[in-house]
């Protein structure tokens, strides 16, 4: 991606707290921060001028970030009524061009579903955070990625997608936090940043400069019919005539978003004959079963999708091509492996290892499945 | 041209003048009130001469289409919405004039905690609540606000207050939180009546543009067809019979200290506490 | 190199205060890190529980499921997490206020009256301090040093005056850990 890049320079708020016993520590190189702190403050850096949110674990860190910095910073700050207000004051805030927040967990983000679907429609921008929790309904508050479908597949109602990003550490989120705005502004677009409890709940070292983002004044924002036709943003098309058009023109931002954005990493690839497929915190969780499997003798590799849409289905054929078998590690009762499928049309033998419900694969866990993948994919006569 | 230029003799008297924030005809039914509000909103703007700087939240119902009528900035939201999307309008450029245009379904059933909520808050923003009783975009449906009595196309025997709950008084409600600095009720039952609205939309904005807070404005208005009248035949009941169920009046306007007697906190207030 | 280390015992003990003096002291000695709390209800109530897994190297899992270490302060985490030590790995145990035994041989035990400690070093809110001592004396992953350090950045301007408190609690663990049986 081509961005501007502009060092914010040091944030004294961030750093640790002299020790008291007179000496000064230099600057850290790195603090430790918080999943959903560390988004809260990579949004504020890269220039959020408005934050809307409401209540709800294991997301509420990120709420109360915004709720000391924002003001701070002289930008605006709302705790909602509801997840429903939020994402609509995040309607709003983005019509009249502000750079947009807006966080929760899954119950939160299915009801924001509807102004979603509105957004895309009307080609709003706006990056959603969503810290994953197991579901469905109230769910529990552990870590889970139940959501993928929601996310990936159009969220609510109506023909379209939006770009979904998948950090697996704290410092990657940081980087996503200010690629989603990229996106979201290149693209008019909402975007979704998909996180989970763990990565909203842990605490890793970042760098404490983080980036700005600069900012253009858009052609389509309202401020105000001065000499000039008013500017409607609008999803309604009544004609079904109007509305294809309006839809195929959406389709195409789609397909430009689709051959330019793709992301992804790979990990041990090169000799892999089994290869895993996660993101997020499962895919660490896969990181380290595939140094126990190599330990064990079973050449194994990691590929990381990052843009979970569009999906980097072309680069996972490349990664898996000659592997033996493919296994997706997942949150969740198997949503990603759907994708995997579709990007391999039967090429691999394809498997899925997943916990739910705020339970998550145990590297131990993820061996064992390796160890069957690869025993099945044998029989199958490969 | 503007309503203070001088006339001249080649050129007439204006008797009637579009506004020039009404930018086309409307396509309303035959006796629908939208028509006059919207002409009332696009001449208090004029005057005000807001209307460059003024952002308009729409909503989903008949006034959905209030951006093809009005030459303003606009912004559609999801139904019930307009108050939340009106926040984050106004809290980002609190500089611009942004106001809201809603139906009573939108506002007084699907929209209660977004309306609420801003009124709480005291966003600095306008609502104009189009209030005829009856769902009409979708074919004359029961509304919260509906009469007791009154037959809909989902009340086909009359709404039954037992089963279906009481008319809904959204105004006199928001009108007992502080952040509320004006709240009216006026109608378009006849000219007379329209004057007062007139006066009450204007007022509504003066209160916008000295930033003190949430300013509502109920217009009673009519649903010919949802409600099998005639034209006049539904100014009529809406004079006889709406108006009598919702009364008119100013119910806020604390800058001119017009407010509600409410308990505060630490002395009950003895009107309302007595027999405790 | 990854070590990982799991803290459990009663809300109230400290847990993921020790926890994050951990991780700082990682930090400072610029080894990778990640600190990871139990959170939400039980965090309300009952027991609480973190998780600090260092590396020299990017961490993988945040679910450990073969602890190096595990510091247990109370009776419902000895029976929860002794089972989780990895082979050769030690477990902490707080004497005080647990008397089961792990029931397994193949791990390293370090039973320290961690409660008792903290009291005689001034308060028993600091037995999770007096735990990462303990922890710190028998296998030297961190610097005692870096430790005091930590202690005195995540205590902050806000409690300095309880610097002197922590140190010399963690310092009474590290005593203990360093010599084999403490009775």
């Amino acid at each position: 991606m081509t961005v501007v890049d502009q060092p914010a320079g040091a944030r004294p708020h961030l750093l640790a707290s002299p020790s008291g016993t007179g000496e000064v520590d230099p600057p850290p190189d790195r603090v430790l921060m918080k999943g959903n702190e560390a988004i809260a403050e990579a949004a504020v850096a890269a220039g959020c001028d408005a934050y809307f949110g409401y209540p709800i674990t294991p997301q509420a860190e990120l709420l109360e970030w915004m709720a000391r910095r924002m003001p701070e910073e002289g930008r605006v700050f709302v705790q909602a009524e509801s997840e429903l207000a939020a994402i609509n004051m995040a309607l709003g805030a983005s019509a009249a061009g502000a750079r947009v927040l807006v966080s929760s967990s899954s119950p939160g983000i299915s009801l924001m579903a509807e102004a979603m679907s509105y957004m895309a429609g009307s080609r709003l921008p706006v990056v959603l955070v969503n810290v994953m929790r197991g579901g469905p309904g109230l769910g529990s508050i552990g870590a889970a990625q139940g959501d993928y479908l929601q996310a990936t597949k159009g969220h609510g109602h109506g023909d379209y997608k939006v770009p979904v990003l998948a950090p697996s550490s704290i410092s990657e989120a940081i980087d996503l936090v200010r690629d989603s705005f990229i996106l979201a502004e290149r693209y008019r677009t909402p975007v979704i940043l998909l996180a989970d409890g763990i990565l909203g709940q842990a605490m890793e070292p970042v760098a404490p400069t983080f980036q700005r983002l600069e900012k253009s004044t858009p052609d389509w924002i309202l401020e105000g019919a001065a000499g000039r036709p008013p500017r409607v943003l609008k999803s309604l098309h009544l004609q079904p005539e109007a509305l294809e058009e309006h839809d195929l023109a959406l389709q195409a931002v789609y397909e430009r978003i689709a051959a330019n954005e793709q992301r992804w990493a790979g990990e041990q690839l090169d000799d892999a004959e089994i290869v895993l497929v996660a993101y997020g915190t499962a895919a660490r969780v896969a990181r380290t079963a595939v140094e126990r499997a190599r330990a064990e003798g079973m050449p194994a590799g990691l590929f990381r999708p990052i843009t979970l849409w569009p999906y980097p289905a072309q680069a996972l054929r490349d990664a898996a091509r000659g592997a033996r078998a493919v296994l997706a590690v997942e949150m969740s009762a198997g949503q990603m492996v759907e994708d995997v499928r579709l990007a391999l049309e039967g090429a691999v033998p394809v498997y899925h290892h997943g916990r739910m419900g705020g339970m998550v694969p145990s590297p131990d866990g993820v061996v064992d499945a390796m160890r069957q993948a690869w025993a099945m994919s044998q029989e199958s006569g490969r | 041209m503007t309503a203070a230029e001088p006339i001249t003799e080649q050129e007439g008297r204006t008797i009637y003048r579009r506004p020039l924030l009404l930018s086309n005809p409307t396509t309303y039914c035959p006796g629908c009130g939208h028509g006059i509000v919207h002409r009332l909103l696009a001449e208090v703007l004029e005057e005000l001469d807001l209307g460059a700087k003024t952002i308009l939240v729409g909503s989903v119902g008949c006034s959905v289409f209030a951006y093809d009528f009005l030459a303003l900035d606009s912004v559609e939201s999801p139904h019930g919405r307009a108050a939340a999307v009106a926040t984050g309008v106004k809290r980002y450029r609190p500089d611009k004039v942004v106001l809201t245009y809603q139906g009573d379904g939108d506002l007084a059933a699907i929209g209660t905690a977004e309306i609420v909520h801003a009124a709480a808050r005291g966003e600095r923003f306008t609502v104009i609540f189009v209030n005829n009783g009856i769902y009409g975009m979708t074919g004359g449906q029961m509304a919260p606000t509906t009469l007791a009595g009154q037959k809909t196309t989902s009340s086909p025997r009359g709404r039954d207050v037992q089963s279906q709950g009481y008319p809904l008084p959204v105004t006199e409600m928001l009108s007992l939180l502080p952040g509320v600095q004006y709240a009216a009720r006026a109608s378009v039952c006849d000219p007379g009546h329209v004057g007062k609205a007139k006066q009450a939309i204007k007022r509504a904005f003066e209160i916008q543009l000295e930033g003190k807070g949430f300013s509502i404005v109920e217009v009673l208005s009519t649903c010919p067809v949802g409600w099998g009248l005639t034209p006049s035949e539904s100014m009529e009941r809406l004079r006889d019979t709406v108006m009598t169920a919702y009364p008119v009046g100013t119910f806020v306007d604390r800058p001119r200290g017009i407010a509600p007697k409410l308990p505060q906190p630490g002395s009950p207030n003895r009107s309302i506490t007595e027999g405790f | 190199m990854e070590v990982s280390t799991i803290i459990a015992g009663f809300g109230g003990q400290g847990i993921l205060f020790a926890g994050k003096v951990l991780a700082e002291a990682a930090l400072l000695e610029g080894r990778e890190v990640l600190w990871i709390p139990s959170y939400g209800p039980e965090m309300r109530g009952g027991t609480a529980s973190c998780t600090v897994i260092i590396a020299d190297k990017l961490i993988g899992s945040p679910i450990v499921d073969r602890a190096d270490h595990a510091v247990v302060l109370n009776p419902p985490s000895m029976a929860k997490y002794a089972p989780m030590v990895a082979v050769g790995g030690l477990l902490v145990v707080n004497t005080t206020l647990i008397e089961a035994e792990p029931g397994r041989g193949d791990i390293e035990l370090l039973e320290v009256p961690c409660t008792a400690l903290a009291k005689s070093a001034g308060d028993d809110k600091l037995v999770s301090v007096v735990a990462l001592g303990a922890l710190v004396g028998r296998r030297r992953f961190v610097e005692p040093e870096t430790v005091h350090r930590a202690l005195a950045i995540i205590l902050g301007d806000r409690h300095a005056d309880m610097i002197t408190l922590d140190t010399a609690a963690f310092d009474a663990g590290y005593e203990a850990g360093l010599e084999q049986v403490i009775a």
